[in-house]
C-alpha cells in the first residue's frame, strides 16, 4: 500500500530504507525514522482507535507523549506483548505488529459505539459509581464488561523474553530534557567539568529544534543541534541518554529514567542486549528543561479525527515528512502556531483559512502569512468540526471571549484538518512530583514550578521562558548555576544567535463558546482519552464538586497515560469559569511519578527469576541434596525439610525419621542457626539485662538456654548462650532471628547503655554446625572425635573443645529434641569432610539425617517451643509455662521485667501454652484452628485458644498438639473442641506439653 | 580486661576444605567463554578474616594494631594492605583483617598481645566469608548495575572500602587497582552474588581466573 | 529516596543502607519498676507525630552497624543533621510537639 499522505521530499527521515509493519492486521511500510504514528498518518490511517465512554472513532491527535488516542497494543508474538504504547513515541522497524486496544469488536464497526450514539447521556461522569457500584457485588461482573469494552490494553501471558536492568547513577548535574535550554544547560555544565547526564524521551536530541523553522548563526536549527550532541559526546563527563523518559523526581534528587535501548530495533532486543533500562539516577543539581505542551482548543466535535494540536501538524510535516491531510484550517489564540500554517503552505498544501481569537493580531509570524496571502479570520474561532470518521469542514465564527459568546453564525469552511493551538502548558510534572505548587503565571497562561526544597533549576519552556534566544540563555545561565552551586568552576561561552521577533500576548481563550448551551453543543471533549467533555465538567461543578482533586476524580480527568497533559489547564479553567472564579483559584491537580507508563520489566531489572532473591546456602547443602533432601524455605534458607526414601510421602519420612533419632542416632544441619560472639568484660552483665534468666554464675565450659522478652514483656527469641571464657559468650538465636537478635543487642548497646563494654560479632556463617541426635550418638561421635565423651567429663549443658573428624571443633551438649545430642560447630570451610566422616562412621548406627519436619516434631514431644510458632509476640514467659526461665530477683531491671508485671499479664485466664491430645488419636488438630469449650453452643461460638503445632506423624504414635488455651495450665484434663470447616469437630485433652520424657531421663543414657 | 577463648580453627592436617564457591567449580571454567572479556572473576579462597574491634579514639589501640601488623590502623571507609595482608575500617569500632590461610590464629594470639589490657574483641570469621575479585575494563558497570553506591573513581579511588547494599543484599567492596575490585561476601549468600555477578556481566562477557 | 549522611562514615549514602528506628531521644527509665503503669505506657508506647522537625533514630544498617540520630522535617522530608548518639541536635521545634497528656 501506497503512503498517501507522505510528502515528497523533507523530513529526518530515511527514505531509502522501507520498513514494513502492521496494524489491526493491515500491512503498510513507513520510513526509518518514522514513529509509528507518522508512519500510520503517512499511510492515511485515519481512524486509530475507539474512545473509552463513548466509543466515538479517534485519531492521531499529537506527536508526542501526550497523544491521548494513539495508545497501542504492541507486539508480534504473545510473549512480546507491550500495553499502552503511545504510537507518538514509538519509533518504527521493521516487522511492528500493533493493534488498537480500544474498539470491541473493532475499530470501524464498534458495537459500543451505538451505545455512545443513542445513549449521549448514558453515561454521564461518575457513571460509574453511580450505577455499576450496586449492588456492589455485581462490580467484578460490570468491571470485566467495562475492562472489555474500554480496551485497557492487557499484559502477555508468557515469559518476556528480553531483559531489562537497572542501572544505578551519580551525577552533578542531571538535565531533562535535551531542546533547545536542556543543550544549552547541558553545555554549560559540561564545559565546567561535571559530571553531567543529559536524557530526552525521543529518538534523538533537539526538542522542538528539530521541526523548528528557526535558525540558528544563520543555519538550520538542527546543525547546532548536531554540533552540540557532537560536543557532548566528546566529553568523558557527560552521559547522553536518548529514548530516556525521566519518569520520577523522588526525594533527595532521586530520579528514575525509563531508557528504551533497544525498543526501536525490533520486537526483540538484539541477542545479548538490554531492551529497557531504569536508570535510578542521584543528582547533585537537577535542571528542568522539560518544555511546554501545547493544548488544544475545546470546540465541538475536537475529537473526529482530522483534529490536532497545531504543533503536531508542523511536526509531522518537517519532521516525518508527512502531510496528515490535504486542507487546513488552524484555529489560535497565539502568535506562535502561525508557523504551522506556513510550514503547510511550505509543504505546497492549502491553508483554508486561519482564525485567530484575538481582534487584531500584528505579530512578526501572523504578518509573514498575512504577507504569503493566507486567509485570516480574527475575532473568530472553530466552533465546532464536522464529519464522523475524518473531518469534512469546520464552522468558524465571531466569538466575544469575555462573554463566552458567539457573535457571528459564521461560516462552514470546506477542510480536512483543523489544527488547533489554545497556548502552552510548561510541564511541570516532575517539578511538582515532590508536592511543590505550580504557580498560575497569567502573563503567558500557563502554571509554572512554584518554590521547593529540591536542588533544582527549571529553564526554558517550563519556566515560561518561549522565544528561543531567550530560552537558550535561560538553559545556559541554568546550567551555570546548578554546575557552579555543585562546586565547578563555569567557562563561559557565547550561545548561537536566534532571531527575535515581535510576539504579541496570547488571548485567554480555553473553551470556545458555542450558539447552544455546553450540554447541547456537540461534544466538546477537554480530555480525549478519558471522554471527559466540558459538559462533564460542568455537571461535576454543579453536583457540588470544588476541589479541582474532586472535579478530577469525579470525571476522570487526566486518568490514565494522559496525567493532566493534554486537558488539565483547559479543564480547571473550564470549571473556574463553571464556578465563577479565578484559574489560580481554582488550581491545579498535583502530579504523581510516572509521568509516562513504565514497564514492569523496566522497574524490576534483573531482580527477577532465579535472581529475584538471595537464596541462603549451608555448606551442607550439596550432601543434602545429595541424599535426596526435599527443601524448605526458612526465612532466605533453604533448610532440608525431609529426607524421602524411595517410595516415601511427607508423612512416612518423618516417621522415620523420628524412630531413628529416638532409637539410634539423627543427624540434624543446624547451622542456620543464628550465631553472636560476645566478647567484653560486660559480657555477662549485658546478657544478665538481655535475657529473662541469670548469667552471673555460668562457668565458663558451661551453656544455658536463655529466654528474649522485648520490653512489653513478650518473648521475641530465645537459643542456648555458652560461656567459652570467663567474658567471652557465643549465644545462638532462632534461624529467623538472628539479624533482629544481633540489631536488638546492638541497639541496646549503643544507644542505652555504652558504658557497657561488650562487642557482638556475627559468626553465624563462619560455623557449621552438626547436631547428632539419639541414644547412640556418644558412640558415634567418639568414633570420629578426641574428646572425652564419658558422661561425667562431658555432662548436660557442657561445652568441650578437640578434633572432630581431624577438624577443630567446639562441641556443645545441649539437645532440642530430648535425645543425648552433641552440637558440632566446626569453621564452616571444614564441614563437608566433617560430615563424610560422621556418615561413614554412622552407618552401624543407621545414621539417619533428618530435617527440620522431625526437628519440629521431636522438640514437640518434648515441649519445646518454636519462637514464632507457639508464640506470636503477645505470650510471655508464664504464657508459655517457662516461668522457671525467668529471673524475678535479678537486681538490674531487665528487658521485659517491666512490661510482663503489667496487670494483664499477670491475669491468670491469660492464653497459656498447654499441650492437646484428641481424643480420638487419628484425628489431626489442624494448626490455626480455633478452640471452644462447648462445641454446642450457637454461633459466634466463645473462643477459647487456638493450636500452635500440630504432628499426626510423629514417634509417640498418636496424633498429639500444642496450643494456647485460656487459663489453660489449670484445666488440665479438661476437654476443648474445635469445630472445623466440614462441621464434625474434633475433641482433644488439655495435657502437659511434655509428652515425651518428662523427666528428661534420655539424657541418662549409657 | 578480655579473657577470650581462642583456639586453632584451621585443621593443621591435610583435610577436605571447601570455599563458599566451591560448588561452581571455577577452576573448571578457567579460560573458558568469551576471548576477551570485559569481567574476570576469581575467588581468593580460604584466606583469614579476622574482625577486629576496639576503639578507634584510642591512641593505644591503633598503636598496639600498628606494633602487632605493621600495618596503620586505617581511617573511616579506608583499605591499607601490605603484601598479602590487609587491614579495612568496617566501622568506628570495628576493622576487618584479611591474612593468608592459616595465619589468622598467630595474628590473633600476636594482636592480643599487642592489645594486653585494652577492651577490645577479635573475631575469626574466615569460614563465614571469602573475597572475589573482579579485573577488567567493565567491572565497574556491573556494579552500577549492583548498588547505589557512586564507584565512578572521583568517589572510588583505590584503597576505598565501603559496606553497602548490593543486589538485595549486603557486602563490602573494596577497590585495589585501576580495574581491580574485592567484594567481601559472606558464605551464605555466595551462590547468590555468583549467579548475579554472572547474569550482570553477561553483556560485557566474564571470564573466571584462577 | 532519602540521602542521608552518616556521621560515622563521613558520607552520604542511599537510604536502602539504613534502617529507621524510630523517634530519637526516648531513654528506658532508669528504673522501670518505679514507673506506673501511665509512665511506662509512654515510653513504650507513645511517640511525637510533629509537622516539621523530627528527632529520629537510624541505623546504617548495610555500611558501618552504628546507630545515630537526625532531624528531618516531615513537610519537606530535608535532613537537617545527623549527629552521634548521646548528643543533642542543633535543630529543633520553635513550637514543641503536643505530647500525651498535654492536652485538655
Amino acid at each position: 500500500m501506497s503512503q498517501t499522505n507522505r510528502l515528497p521530499n523533507g523530513g529526518r527521515i530515511d527514505r531509502s530504507k522501507v520498513l514494513n509493519f502492521s496494524f489491526n492486521g493491515q500491512t503498510y511500510q513507513g520510513f526509518e525514522g518514522d514513529t509509528l504514528a507518522a508512519a500510520l498518518l503517512a499511510n492515511g490511517v485515519d481512524i486509530i482507535g475507539r474512545s473509552f465512554k463513548y466509543s466515538r472513532p479517534r485519531g492521531i491527535f499529537a506527536a508526542g507523549c501526550e497523544e491521548p488516542n494513539a495508545v497501542l497494543q504492541i507486539g508480534a508474538t504473545e510473549a512480546t506483548q507491550i500495553p499502552n504504547v503511545r504510537a507518538t513515541q514509538q519509533a518504527l522497524y521493521a516487522g511492528l505488529v500493533a493493534t488498537s486496544t480500544n474498539g470491541w469488536p473493532s475499530v470501524n464497526t464498534d458495537m459500543m459505539g451505538i451505545l455512545g450514539k443513542v445513549g449521549g447521556k448514558l453515561m454521564p461522569p461518575g457513571f460509574y459509581y453511580k450505577t455499576f457500584m450496586y449492588p456492589q457485588s455485581f462490580w467484578m461482573t460490570y468491571e470485566k464488561y467495562i475492562r472489555k469494552a474500554a480496551g485497557l490494553g492487557r499484559s502477555p501471558t508468557e515469559n518476556d523474553p528480553d531483559t531489562y536492568d537497572n542501572m544505578n547513577q551519580h551525577c552533578d548535574v542531571l538535565v531533562v530534557g535535551a531542546g533547545p535550554a536542556g543543550l544549552a544547560a547541558a553545555l554549560a555544565a559540561a564545559r565546567s567539568g561535571a559530571r553531567v547526564i543529559i536524557a530526552d524521551e525521543q529518538e534523538e536530541f533537539g526538542g522542538s529544534l528539530l521541526d523548528s523553522r528557526e535558525s540558528l548563526d544563520g543555519k538550520p536549527a538542527a546543525e547546532w543541534v548536531a554540533t552540540v550532541v557532537a560536543e557532548l559526546k566528546g566529553l568523558a563527563n557527560v552521559t547522553l541518554l536518548p529514548r530516556a523518559t525521566v519518569n520520577g523526581y523522588h526525594d533527595h534528587n532521586f530520579l528514575t529514567i525509563h531508557e528504551r535501548l533497544t525498543d526501536h530495533l525490533g520486537d526483540r532486543a538484539p541477542i545479548g542486549q538490554v531492551r529497557q533500562r531504569l536508570h535510578r539516577v542521584r543528582a547533585k543539581r537537577v535542571v528542568l528543561a522539560t518544555g511546554t505542551h501545547e493544548r488544544p482548543l475545546v470546540y465541538g466535535n475536537n475529537d473526529v479525527p482530522g483534529n490536532m494540536l497545531a504543533g503536531a501538524v508542523s511536526t509531522y510535516v518537517r519532521r516525518y515528512g508527512v502531510a496528515p491531510g490535504k486542507k487546513l484550517v488552524l484555529s489560535t489564540n497565539n502568535d506562535y502556531a502561525y508557523r504551522v500554517a506556513l510550514d503547510w503552505l511550505d509543504a505546497g498544501l492549502q491553508v483554508v483559512a486561519v482564525a485567530d481569537a484575538r481582534h487584531n493580531p500584528r505579530g512578526a509570524l501572523v504578518e509573514e502569512a498575512r504577507a504569503k496571502g493566507i486567509r485570516i479570520l480574527t475575532g473568530s474561532a472553530v466552533i465546532e468540526a464536522r464529519g464522523s470518521k475524518r473531518v469534512s469542514g469546520a464552522r468558524v465564527a465571531a466569538i466575544e471571549v469575555k462573554s463566552h459568546k458567539v457573535t457571528s453564525p459564521g461560516e462552514w469552511l470546506d477542510c480536512d484538518l483543523v489544527a488547533s493551538s489554545g497556548g502552552y502548558s510548561p510541564i511541570v510534572h516532575l517539578a511538582s512530583h515532590l508536592g511543590g505548587k505550580p504557580v498560575w503565571r497569567e502573563d503567558i497562561l500557563g502554571f509554572v514550578p512554584g518554590e521547593a526544597p529540591q536542588k533544582r533549576v527549571c529553564v526554558g519552556g517550563v519556566n515560561g521562558v518561549y522565544a528561543l534566544a531567550d530560552s537558550l540563555a535561560d538553559g545556559f545561565e541554568g546550567g551555570v548555576r546548578a554546575a557552579s552551586e555543585a562546586g565547578f568552576q563555569p567557562v563561559e561561552a557565547v550561545m548561537p544567535k536566534a532571531l527575535s521577533r515581535v510576539e504579541e500576548p496570547t488571548l485567554a481563550l480555553f473553551q470556545v463558546p458555542h450558539e447552544k448551551s455546553t450540554t447541547r453543543a456537540p461534544k466538546q471533549f477537554v480530555d480525549l482519552q478519558n471522554d471527559v467533555t466540558a459538559a462533564g465538567i460542568e455537571l461535576a461543578t454543579r453536583e457540588g464538586f470544588e476541589s479541582v482533586e474532586h472535579v478530577k476524580r469525579y470525571t476522570a480527568l487526566g486518568f490514565g497515560t494522559d496525567q493532566g497533559k493534554l486537558g488539565n489547564v483547559n479543564g480547571l479553567a473550564i470549571a473556574a469559569r463553571s464556578l465563577n472564579v479565578s484559574i489560580p483559584e481554582m488550581g491545579t491537580t498535583m502530579f504523581r511519578p510516572n509521568y509516562t507508563p513504565v514497564t514492569f520489566g523496566a522497574v524490576a531489572g534483573r531482580h527477577c527469576g532465579h535472581i529475584f532473591e538471595p537464596v541462603r546456602f549451608t555448606a551442607l547443602h550439596a550432601w543434602h541434596v545429595k541424599n535426596g533432601a526435599e527443601f524448605e524455605d526458612v526465612g532466605q534458607w533453604k533448610r532440608p525439610w525431609y529426607f524421602p526414601k524411595a517410595g516415601e510421602d511427607i508423612h512416612a519420612a518423618v516417621r522415620r525419621e523420628c524412630k531413628a533419632v529416638r532409637d539410634s542416632v539423627g543427624l540434624l544441619d543446624a547451622s542456620t542457626l543464628g550465631k553472636i560472639d560476645i566478647q567484653g568484660p560486660d559480657a555477662r552483665e549485658f546478657l544478665n539485662r538481655i535475657y529473662t534468666n541469670a548469667w552471673t554464675k555460668l562457668d565458663v565450659g558451661k551453656a544455658r538456654y536463655g529466654l528474649m522478652c522485648k520490653e512489653d514483656g513478650m518473648v521475641f527469641d530465645d537459643g542456648v548462650t555458652a560461656c567459652v571464657a570467663d567474658n567471652h559468650f557465643i549465644m545462638t538465636t532462632t534461624t529467623g532471628g538472628a539479624a533482629r537478635v544481633l540489631q536488638w543487642l546492638e541497639i541496646y548497646q549503643q544507644t542505652e547503655w555504652p558504658d557497657l563494654k561488650v562487642y557482638f560479632t556475627s559468626v553465624t556463617d563462619h560455623y557449621a554446625t552438626l547436631t547428632l541426635s539419639g541414644p547412640n550418638s556418644r558412640k558415634l561421635l567418639g568414633e570420629v572425635t578426641d574428646i572425652d565423651l564419658d558422661r561425667e567429663a562431658f555432662p548436660f549443658m557442657t561445652w568441650k573443645e578437640g578434633l572432630v573428624g581431624g577438624v577443630p571443633a567446639r562441641v556443645f551438649r545441649i539437645s532440642f529434641t530430648g535425645e543425648l545430642s552433641y552440637e558440632v560447630n566446626i569453621q564452616a570451610d571444614y564441614a563437608m569432610g566433617v560430615l563424610e566422616k560422621i556418615a561413614e562412621a554412622g552407618k552401624k548406627y543407621n545414621l539417619t539425617p533428618y530435617g527440620t519436619e522431625t526437628m519440629h516434631v521431636l522438640r514437640a514431644e518434648k515441649g519445646f517451643i518454636i519462637v514464632g510458632q507457639d508464640t506470636d509476640g503477645s505470650m510471655t514467659p508464664d504464657d508459655l509455662n517457662m516461668g522457671w526461665c525467668v529471673g524475678r530477683t535479678k537486681p538490674f531491671s531487665w528487658i521485659g521485667q517491666r512490661g510482663m508485671n503489667r496487670e494483664d499479664c499477670v491475669r491468670e485466664d491469660r492464653k497459656q501454652l498447654v499441650g492437646l491430645k484428641p481424643v480420638d488419636p487419628n484425628k489431626w488438630l489442624p494448626e490455626g484452628a480455633q478452640l471452644v469449650l462447648d462445641a454446642k453452643q450457637s454461633i459466634p461460638m466463645t473462643m477459647v485458644g487456638h493450636v500452635t503445632s500440630s504432628y499426626a506423624a510423629n514417634s509417640l504414635g498418636y496424633s498429639f498438639a500444642m496450643g494456647v488455651v485460656k487459663g489453660g495450665l489449670k484445666r488440665m484434663g479438661e476437654r476443648v473442641f474445635s469445630p472445623q470447616a466440614d462441621g464434625s469437630v474434633i475433641e482433644a485433652e488439655i495435657v502437659s506439653s511434655v509428652f515425651f520424657d518428662p523427666k528428661g531421663e534420655r539424657q541418662n543414657v549409657e | 580486661m578480655t579473657t577470650a577463648n581462642v583456639y586453632q580453627q584451621r585443621p593443621t592436617t591435610d583435610v577436605k576444605a571447601e570455599s563458599p564457591l566451591f560448588h561452581a567449580d571455577l577452576n573448571s571454567l578457567v579460560g573458558k567463554g568469551c576471548t576477551n572479556p570485559g569481567v574476570v572473576l576469581r575467588e581468593k579462597k580460604l584466606l583469614g578474616h579476622l574482625t577486629i574491634r576496639g576503639n578507634g579514639h584510642d591512641p593505644a589501640f591503633a598503636a598496639g594494631v600498628h606494633n602487632a601488623l605493621g600495618m596503620e590502623l586505617p581511617g573511616a571507609l579506608a583499605l591499607v594492605s601490605k603484601g598479602d595482608s590487609s587491614i579495612q575500617w568496617l566501622g568506628p569500632d570495628e576493622w576487618l583483617l584479611i591474612v593468608p590461610t592459616g595465619e589468622e590464629f598467630a595474628v590473633e594470639q600476636k594482636l592480643r598481645e599487642a592489645l594486653d589490657g585494652q577492651h577490645i574483641a577479635i573475631v575469626n570469621v574466615s569460614g563465614g566469608q571469602s573475597l572475589l575479585e573482579l579485573t577488567g575494563p567493565n567491572v565497574r558497570d556491573v556494579l552500577m548495575k549492583s548498588t547505589s553506591y557512586d564507584v565512578h573513581p572521583s568517589n572510588f579511588p583505590v584503597g576505598k572500602a565501603v559496606g553497602t547494599v548490593f543486589a538485595k543484599s549486603q557486602l563490602v567492596i573494596r577497590r585495589t587497582g585501576e580495574e581491580t575490585w574485592e567484594l567481601v561476601i559472606r558464605r551464605s549468600f555466595a551462590d547468590y552474588w555468583w549467579l548475579w555477578l554472572q547474569d550482570a556481566s553477561a553483556e560485557y562477557g566474564l571470564g573466571i581466573a584462577a | 529516596m532519602l540521602h542521608i549522611f552518616c556521621p560515622h562514615c563521613g558520607e552520604l549514602r542511599s537510604e536502602e543502607e539504613f534502617h529507621a528506628s524510630g523517634q530519637a531521644h526516648i531513654p528506658r527509665p532508669l528504673d522501670p519498676a518505679a514507673c506506673t503503669d501511665a509512665e511506662w505506657g509512654d515510653y513504650m508506647f507513645f511517640r511525637d507525630n510533629p509537622r516539621g522537625l523530627h528527632h529520629e533514630l537510624w541505623i546504617h544498617a548495610a555500611g558501618c552497624r552504628q546507630y545515630f540520630n537526625a532531624t528531618r522535617d516531615t513537610m519537606t522530608y530535608e535532613i537537617l543533621e545527623t549527629y552521634l548518639i548521646g548528643t543533642k541536635p542543633q535543630f529543633v521545634n520553635q513550637v514543641p510537639a503536643i505530647r500525651k497528656g498535654d492536652q485538655a
